[in-house]
Formats: structure tokens, sequence, C-alpha cells
């Protein structure tokens, strides 16, 4: 079967999911996905940083802020692309409604998977403009990171829907944030330097997507841009549009029978 | 302007090795309620999802307002509504936002998107729900809120999975109402139903399918007048009453049937068997016009398919 491509019709899923966040937007909003980088910065960043003075010239706390933008950005797409996906694909059959319409499955997928970008990049804004606040971020490159943010966020996007596509169930996801989120979360460098693990873990580190954004962004907040940090961005542009490209492909087999 | 508005010949929907629609062939006139009958299982749900491109056709030609499905259901969308089997509401939203969110899906601008909510509100009976959270709702309003959904767009086509299964009598009057109305605003309408009954309120014309095929398709009158006859007469009771009644019928009924602790004599006229039927004095002795039901009941048989 040929691949079917979204169109600009997408646009209007993610509408319609902001129409719908709208009303209920505050408990999402200071939800784990802000909440929780929040008290991860101001707990370890602060807390624990007193323990452990400075890695490589960087207060604790200034270490740690970049990976608390990434991090929040990655949670708040995963979540949203997984658990919201998901009730959105299977128990509110709201995908099934709208493709009577003009739109294509893979303008809905698309669509959901632009939602959940935009939350995970609003989240990981908010994280950067109070890491900025907290005079964390001196740099006026920190400006760029943004940039990063929303790479970050389309490819995280597109994993969890691929996990939505496949999961039977809410339990589903467990596996997925335990075993997949949350050892990028611990062991691509936002914690402590990827230099502090085994060989072999450094070596596993560098074909997670979250290591690369969390040194870029490192590299942007105390303005040290140099082409060796910044281009293996672009190792998250592949991984992408092929965990795109089996989302909807894995939603079509779902749904339509 | 074409008088056909759907033409689907050779129809076939195959999955894996189970062939859920075999090789149908059908029309649907523009402006005639046309009714797929049947069992669960028999492939009417598949044969309407064909219809609206959201099942892929395996095999065979299907025509809808002009396009073909295949090629281009993007343009075929854009003219039909579709009031699914199950209910898809948007349970976060309001009636009034539901059908809001909806007419973005069409590209109708904003101004005539709340005109056309607002008269598909009245037109269904839910201008004093437009603002209640859907779970106030009953089964009957979100049905009908289904409806008005699917006519934001003005389909041409209006495609409806067993529109009142799960609703109770007066609720179920009421989307008949709505749909006849419709009717007779000129949309073209497809239904799929187990109810009979609900088929002979509805539909011009009827296809009954079963195992994936259509075993007879015509008006519901001719095809009950061509195959069971005008009237029925039922006699409950043991099997010595049914032998009892057969022989009083002598051969005056056309055709007769037991299941089970029924007996159904099937004739043109049931007034001159009813004397020598009444002489048995059965317990239950009832002489009604024949129906779709029977029909379906003579076409399909009666056994239970799993």
């Amino acid at each position: 079967m040929p691949h079917r491509w979204p169109t600009r019709r997408a646009v209007r899923v993610w509408e319609r999911n902001l129409t719908v966040f709208r009303k209920y937007s505050l408990p999402s909003l200071i939800g784990p996905s802000i909440g929780e980088p929040l008290l991860y910065l101001l707990g370890l960043g602060f807390g624990l940083g007193t323990l452990v003075g400075t890695v490589g010239g960087l207060r604790y706390v200034e270490f740690v802020a970049p990976g608390m933008v990434m991090s929040s950005t990655m949670f708040a797409a995963a979540y949203e692309c997984t658990y919201g996906a998901y009730v959105r694909m299977i128990h509110q059959r709201t995908y099934e409604a709208i493709i009577t319409t003009p739109l294509s499955l893979e303008d809905v997928v698309a669509g959901d998977i632009l939602w959940g970008a935009s939350k995970g990049a609003f989240n990981g804004t908010v994280m950067l403009a109070v890491v900025g606040l907290f005079g964390l971020a001196p740099s006026p490159w920190t400006l760029a990171v943004p940039v990063i943010i929303a790479l970050l966020a389309v490819l995280f996007a597109c994993l969890s829907q691929v996990v939505a596509a496949l999961a039977k169930s809410f339990e589903f996801f467990n596996y997925y944030l335990t075993l997949v989120i949350t050892p990028m979360f611990l062991f691509c460098g936002v914690f402590f330097p990827l230099e502090s693990l085994p060989r072999w873990a450094q070596g596993l580190a560098r074909f997670l997507p979250l290591t690369y954004a969390v040194e870029a962004t490192r590299a942007l907040m105390r303005g040290r841009p140099s082409a060796q940090a910044l281009l293996p961005i672009l190792w998250l542009v592949p991984p992408t549009i092929v965990a795109f490209l089996l989302a909807a492909r894995l939603v079509r087999r779902r749904l339509i029978h | 302007m074409p008088s056909v508005a759907i033409s689907a010949s050779r129809l076939t929907k195959r999955f894996g090795d189970r062939v859920a629609v075999d090789g149908v062939d059908f029309d649907v006139e523009v402006g005639e309620c046309f009714g797929l009958l049947g069992p669960n299982g028999a492939g009417k749900t598949t044969t309407v999802r064909m219809i609206h491109a959201f099942t892929p056709i395996t095999a065979g030609d299907l025509v809808v307002l002009g396009l073909r499905v295949d090629d281009e259901p993007v343009a075929v969308k854009r003219r039909l509504g579709v009031v699914p089997q199950e209910e898809n509401l948007d349970p976060d939203l309001t009636p009034w936002e539901n059908l809001m969110v909806f007419a973005r899906y069409f590209d109708i601008p904003r101004a005539e998107a709340r005109r056309r909510a607002a008269d598909l509100l009245e037109f269904v009976g839910l201008t004093s729900r437009a603002a209640s959270p859907l779970d106030e709702l009953s089964g009957g309003m979100k049905r009908r809120l289904l409806i008005a959904r699917a006519l934001l767009n003005q389909p041409e086509l209006l495609i409806l999975d067993e529109p009142t299964t799960g609703l109770d009598p007066q609720a179920r009057h009421l989307v008949w109402q709505r749909l006849r109305a419709l009717k007779a605003q000129g949309v073209t309408q497809v239904l799929t139903t187990h109810y009979m009954d609900e088929a002979a309120q509805l539909c011009d014309r009827v296809a009954l399918m079963d195992a994936g095929r259509i075993l007879r398709q015509g008006r519901p009158a001719d095809l009950i007048r061509a195959e069971v006859g005008e009237e029925v007469i039922e006699i409950r009771g043991d099997e010595a009453l049914h032998r009892a009644a057969v022989a009083a019928l002598d051969g005056k009924s056309l055709r007769w049937e037991r299941a089970g602790d029924t007996l159904y004599c099937y004739c043109a006229d049931g007034r001159e068997l009813l004397p020598a039927l009444s002489t048995l004095k059965p317990a239950h002795l009832l002489h009604r016009p024949a129906s779709l039901e029977d029909l379906f009941l003579k076409v399909a048989g009666r056994s239970l398919q799993e």
C-alpha cells in the first residue's frame, strides 16, 4: 500500500484539541509535565547541589537546568501522545468521527502529533523561562534553545504515538515510561556528565536522542555554541520521520477494517 | 443531475480469509431511503463503511455521487454525512461545541457554522440542551446530536449505521420522524438495521443481507407479496395441535411452516381459514399482515448462525 501523506487539514485536529484543552487547561498545566521537572530543579539543583559542588566548572543547579528544560519537553510530549492520544483514538473514537469528514487518518495522526509536540514545546519553553528567571541561562544564545525544544517535542510525540497505536491498555504506557522515557531522563546527561558512566554505557547513551538535545542546550545556555555540540541535533530528524511513518501505519492497521 | 446516488457492482471486502461482503450489486437512487437489512455479521456495516471511504474496497466497483470512492475519498466525504453505530461525540464538549468543532473539519466559516448549528439543534429538538454537559444527555439525545452533526455539511447522502439500536420507543419514533423529514427535503439515505419494523417505517427499498450476500432486494411490499403472501396466521401449541391445524387447512394455505411452538400459515386471505382454525381452540391465534420479518426468516432461515 502506498503511503498517504498528511495535508494541511491536520491543523483542524490541532485546533480541536486546543478547544478541549482550553476547557481543562489548569490541571494539565500544573500537572506532572511542568511541576515534576520544576521540583527536580529545585530539589536536586539547589538541594543536592550543595553537596555536589561544581560539575565541569558549573554550579550543580546550572548543570542540571538544561536537562530540566529538555526533560519537561520530553515528558509533556510523551504523556500527551500516549495517554491523550489513546483516549482519543480508542475510548472516545474521536479519530473515527473525524475521518468521516474530508480529513484522512494521516491528517488526524499528524494533527494529534502536532498537538502533543506543541504541548511538549510549550512546557519546555515555560521551563526555559523559569530557568532564565533563576539566572541559570546567562547567554543570549539561550534564545535559540526553542529550536531544539521543537525538534525534541516532535520526536517524542511521534515515538509516543507509535506506543499509543500498539497499546492494549493504559498499563502498556507504564512499560514505555519506565523502560524508555525514565532511563533517558536518568542516563542522557541530565543529572551527571556522560563521562561518569562506564564506557559501554556511554556508547548506549550516544544512541539516545535526549543526549544530544541536552548537550546542545547546555552549550547554548552557557554561550559555547560549537558545531561539535550543535550539529548532532540533526540526528533527531531521521528517527522522527521513521516514527511518524510507523505511527501512521500502525494507527491505520488498528482502526481501519 | 444524475439519478443514481450509489452504484455498487461486484463489491467485495475480504479480511484475510474471511469474506465480509461477497460481490454484492445494488444501486441507490437519488432521494430514496435504501435499507440494508440483516442479522449482526451480515456485512451491512462493512458495506456502508466502504461507501463512506472508511474501509478500502477489496474488489469490485463503487461509485458514490458520481465519484469512484477509491479514487476520490475526500471529494466523496465532503458531500456525505455519517451517523455511526457507536456514539463518538466529543465528551468534553457541549452539543453546541461539538457541532462548531465538527464544522471546522469541513472548512465551514464560523458565522455560517453558528447559523447551521442553531438550525440543526432546533431540527433535532436539542436547542434547550445546547450548552449542557454531554454526559447529561440521554442515549436518544446523543443519537439526535449525531444526526445533527452528520448534517452540518448539508450532505446529499446520509449514511446511518443502526440509527436506533438501543433507544427506547419514544426516542426511536423521534429519530424516525426526523429521518422522514430529511427524506422529504430530498436527502438520500442509506441505513442499516436489524429491526425489520424500522425498515418498513423508513425504507423505499431494501436489500436483505446475510453472510456477505444480498439475498433479495426491492420494495418491501413487493418482496413480501411475492415471497410470503399477503397475510400470516400464527398458531401456538403442541405438535398435535399443529397437525390438526394443517389438516384443517386442507391445502388452502399457500405455505405453512413450524418453528418451535408456533405454526405459521402464509395465505392470500386469512379470513377464509380462520373459522376452521378457531374450532381447534388454540391458546394463541394471531391473524396479521405479512411483514419484512416473515420475508427475512423465509429467505435467510430461522436458525441462528454464529
